[in-house]
This record gives structure tokens, sequence and C-alpha cells, in this order.
């Protein structure tokens, strides 16, 4: 199964090619891609240099032009694909179906992968944007179990990518709506997900309280692991109770499932962290390339150095071992 | 990893222009190595940023945009825009990209406070910059660098054996 690697800078690039990445996704610094974070992101050049450095180690490019368009300013987002095909990028991840459909027409031998912003879930959507649009992978949102996955696999004709390890979002990727409504921007249409200019942690006591806009997010308790400033890790008050109300603050961690996932149908594992640095990226990515050619006996020593660099220091298998429903 | 009230202590009784001279020697070698090191700063040049080591009784102060660093006693804190916390030895270690910053700060041994925006982006800028402060040092070091590099190394090498979720 192919690895799939983030960067969100060219240092972080070359040390996810050099720990073992199959390809490195990444993007442009401006509004095309969901990790529109200040300081992170790819240049033009920069992303040519990162393409050549990649294929000189026969690992592959993926750019994520993964946001949706805005009205009157879709050339932001036309550019992002000329620039991207021109420089040689080996396959685009889009959401916007609009964006596909000029992709489909103006580059139709560009390979194109589903991005999860798109949320693809089920079979009809799926072989809409294959036959529609020629899109070759999707990337599945984080809301299906491994059998869901497999039934799903059955019934389509293209790649099938998941998220294994990293960030977790709430079950409505491509519409979820929170930072907008604390923020005015969203990772849907601005790339950023609770701006870091909306967002301010203070000490409080003991306790270190996390703000994004006008709300208290969290109160973490002198010891506890810290999280994300994100209204779905919020810790809310609902009737005599407080707690988390959407998610708590734990990263995905799938791995164990490997070869579950391989049965599976999927193709391809996934890596989220774009905005995190190269530090992470080079140790996850070599411990990953290591637990996908190891015994399953051997993973869980292997992986479980990797929960102190997740969120919360916690880690959960999500919607894939749903126990819920 | 904390350092020994032992070695820190001369610290507070040595001159401060002192400190600040050889503080200032340092940055300027990294700055000259690493020319585009603030690119990635944007907007967020013309900030100023703190850090506060926890296990010092000093606090430096980079202004970016004017290449700049300072040098302050503690508990004298300059006005600046963002502020980071942490032991010395963390600070290094995230000014190298040796360690990740979200990792660092999940576990409560970071703290920021102030502009989450700007000391992002500076977080980003310096995780892109391949700095290596043995080397860095090493080259203003005549003909003991290899001395110095090897002596720095090891020394980073020590002091970061006992952190987690260290760089390979």
């Amino acid at each position: 199964m192919e690895l799939i690697c983030p960067a969100g800078t060219p240092a972080a690039f070359r040390e996810a090619v050099d720990a073992g990445a199959d390809a490195v996704y990444c993007g442009f610094r401006d509004e095309t891609n969901a990790r529109n974070f200040p300081g992170l992101n790819f240049s033009r050049d920069e992303l040519k240099t990162a393409i050549a450095y990649a294929r000189r180690h026969k690992v592959m490019t993926f750019v994520a032009i993964n946001t949706f368009m805005r009205a009157g300013q879709e050339k932001l987002w036309h550019d992002a694909v000329d620039d991207a095909v021109r420089l040689g990028a080996d396959a685009l991840i889009l959401a916007d179906f609009g964006l596909m459909a000029y992709t489909a027409e103006r580059h139709p031998q560009q390979r194109l992968h589903v991005s999860v912003q798109a949320s693809a879930s089920n079979a009809d959507a799926v072989k809409f944007l294959v036959e529609t649009f020629g899109a070759k992978r999707v990337v599945l949102p984080r809301i299906l179990t491994i059998p869901d996955v497999a039934r799903l696999a059955r019934q389509i004709s293209c790649e099938i990518e998941v998220f294994v390890f990293g960030g977790l979002c709430v079950m409505a990727e491509g519409r979820c709506s929170l930072s907008s409504y604390a923020t005015g921007k969203s990772p849907n249409m601005n790339g950023v997900c609770s701006p870091a200019s909306h967002v301010r942690y203070r000490e409080d006591g003991s306790e270190l309280v996390s703000e994004l806009g006008d709300y208290t997010i969290n109160r973490f308790p002198a010891g506890e692991a810290a999280g994300y400033p994100t209204l779905c890790k919020g810790r809310f008050d609902i009737a005599e109770e407080r707690g988390y109300a959407f998610e708590d603050p734990v990263s995905l961690d799938v791995m164990d499932h490997i070869d579950a996932l391989r049965d599976a149908g999927v193709g391809a594992l996934k890596i989220e962290g774009r905005q995190r640095g190269k530090a992470y990226v080079a140790e996850v990515v070599s411990v990953m390339r290591r637990a996908v050619a190891a015994d399953a006996t051997e993973r869980p020593a292997l992986l479980s150095r990797l929960r102190r660099l997740s969120e919360g220091q916690k880690t959960t298998s999500g919607a894939y071992e749903k126990r819920w429903r | 990893m904390t350092l020994p009230f032992a070695m820190t202590a001369p610290l507070r009784f040595a001159p401060l222009p002192l400190i600040e001279h050889a503080t200032r020697l340092v940055f300027a070698q990294v700055v000259r190595q690493y020319p585009d090191l603030f690119d990635r700063l944007g907007e967020h040049a013309d900030k100023r940023y703190a850090f506060v080591p926890t296990d010092l009784p000093l606090v430096f102060l980079i202004e970016p945009a004017a290449r700049r660093i300072s040098v302050h006693h503690k508990p004298h804190l300059p006005a600046a825009d963002a502020c980071m916390g942490g032991t010395f030895v963390l600070l290094l270690a995230l000014l190298e990209g040796q360690l990740d910053g979200d990792a660092v700060f999940f576990s409560r041994s970071l703290t920021i406070t102030g502009d989450m925006e700007a000391m992002l982006a500076l977080r980003n800028a310096l995780d892109d910059c391949n700095i290596d402060l043995p080397a860095d040092i090493a080259r203003m070091s005549g003909p003991f660098a290899p001395l110095v590099r090897r002596a720095a190394s090891e020394i980073r090498t020590r002091a970061l054996s006992g952190e987690a979720a260290r760089w390979n």
C-alpha cells in the first residue's frame, strides 16, 4: 500500500521523501488549500524544486487545491491548477466540482484525486466523480467503518485512499461551519480552521485557557495534555455536566488495522499533518514505513511512540471502529 | 531537560552587555547563514517575539525586521507581541526544528501567549530552515571549529536525549 505523507514546508517535504513516503502532498501559499496557515506552504518555485527532489527519489507529489472557489474569484483556483499541472504534479487533490470540471476540460491527462473535503462517502457520489471528471482516486471521509469501506470498494472502480493517522475532524468534512461561526473563516472557503489570528491561550491560575474569537474553547487543568483550539474539540457545559460534546481532543490512529484496510480494498494510507513541523513528519513517516512492512504483532510497539506526538497525547480509531451505531 | 541551577546561577551576576554581545554574535551568524530565515513571516516580520527560558534568569527579544536580538534580565519582561516559554534546551530544539512544536505544546512543556498568528508564522519559518547551531557556532571558532562542533553536537545530543518526540 502507498504511504501518502504531508508537507507544509520544503524542509518537511524533503524529510517525508527521505523517511520513505511513496507520495508527498502539499499546497500553495494561499486560500486554495485547506491548510492556509501563516508561514506555511509552497511558492511556485518551491514546489518546482520539491517535485524535482521527489522525482530524483522516485516519489510522487500530490498538490492539494482542496478549498471551494468563491464566485467571481475563480482565477485564483484556476491558476493554482494550471501551475500545478505545469510544474509536474503527479496528481491534484480537488474538492470543488467546478474545479474538477475545469481540470478535466483543460488538462484531461492530469491525474485527479477526490479530496476528503468533497465528502464523497457513498458509491453514487464516487461513481459520479469518476464518470464525470475522470477521478482516479477518492480520499474517503473519516466517517466509514472498515466494513463500510469494503462494501464501497466493491461498488466503485477508482482507487481508495484513507486517513490512518493524525488530526481528526468532526464527521462533516467539507461542510463544517463551526470555524465560520466563531471567526468568519472556514477550512472549506479560506483554508483555515480556527485561524491563528483568532486564537488566544492564556494562563488562569493553574489552568491553561484556550479561546477562539469571543469564545472560551477549553480550560486544561495543570498536567492535562492540551489540544487544538477548535470548537469541535471544545469542552461545553451541557445540562449538569461539563464535557466534550462533539469529540475529545485526540488524534486518529488506525495503523493496528492495516491488514483489514488492505483486505477492504484500500490502496493508499494517508497521514494528516501539513501544519506540523518537520520533526513530526520525519518521525511519523519513518515509523509508518516500518509499520506497513512489519508483522501485525510488531506494530503496537512501533506505533506506541507516536502517541506522544498526538493531540491530547491520545489516539482513537474513530469511525473505522464505530461502536455507537 | 532543565538546566541545573549551578549552571545558570552565574548568569544572574554576569554583566548583561557581555551576555548580549555573545548572543548577538550567534544571532548574526545564524542570520548570515540563513538569509531567507524571515521571508516566510510576511506581515509578521515587524512584530516583536519574546523567548522566556524557564530555567534561565534571562529573556530574549527578537525583532526580525531589524535583524536584532536583545537580552533582558528577569523579572523585567520587554514589550512583545508574542511570547514563547519553555526550558532553554526546548527552545533551542524548536529553533533547530529538532522537536515538533505542536507536540511539545500538547504536552504542556511549552507556553505561547500573545499574537498566535505571528508566533505560528515564526515557528513555520524556523522549521523550514535547517538551522544547525553546533555547525553555526563552529563557523565562528576559526581553527577550533572541528573541536567546537564536536563538543556542541555532543552537548545537544545529551541535552535532547530525555526529550519526548525527538526528531530521528
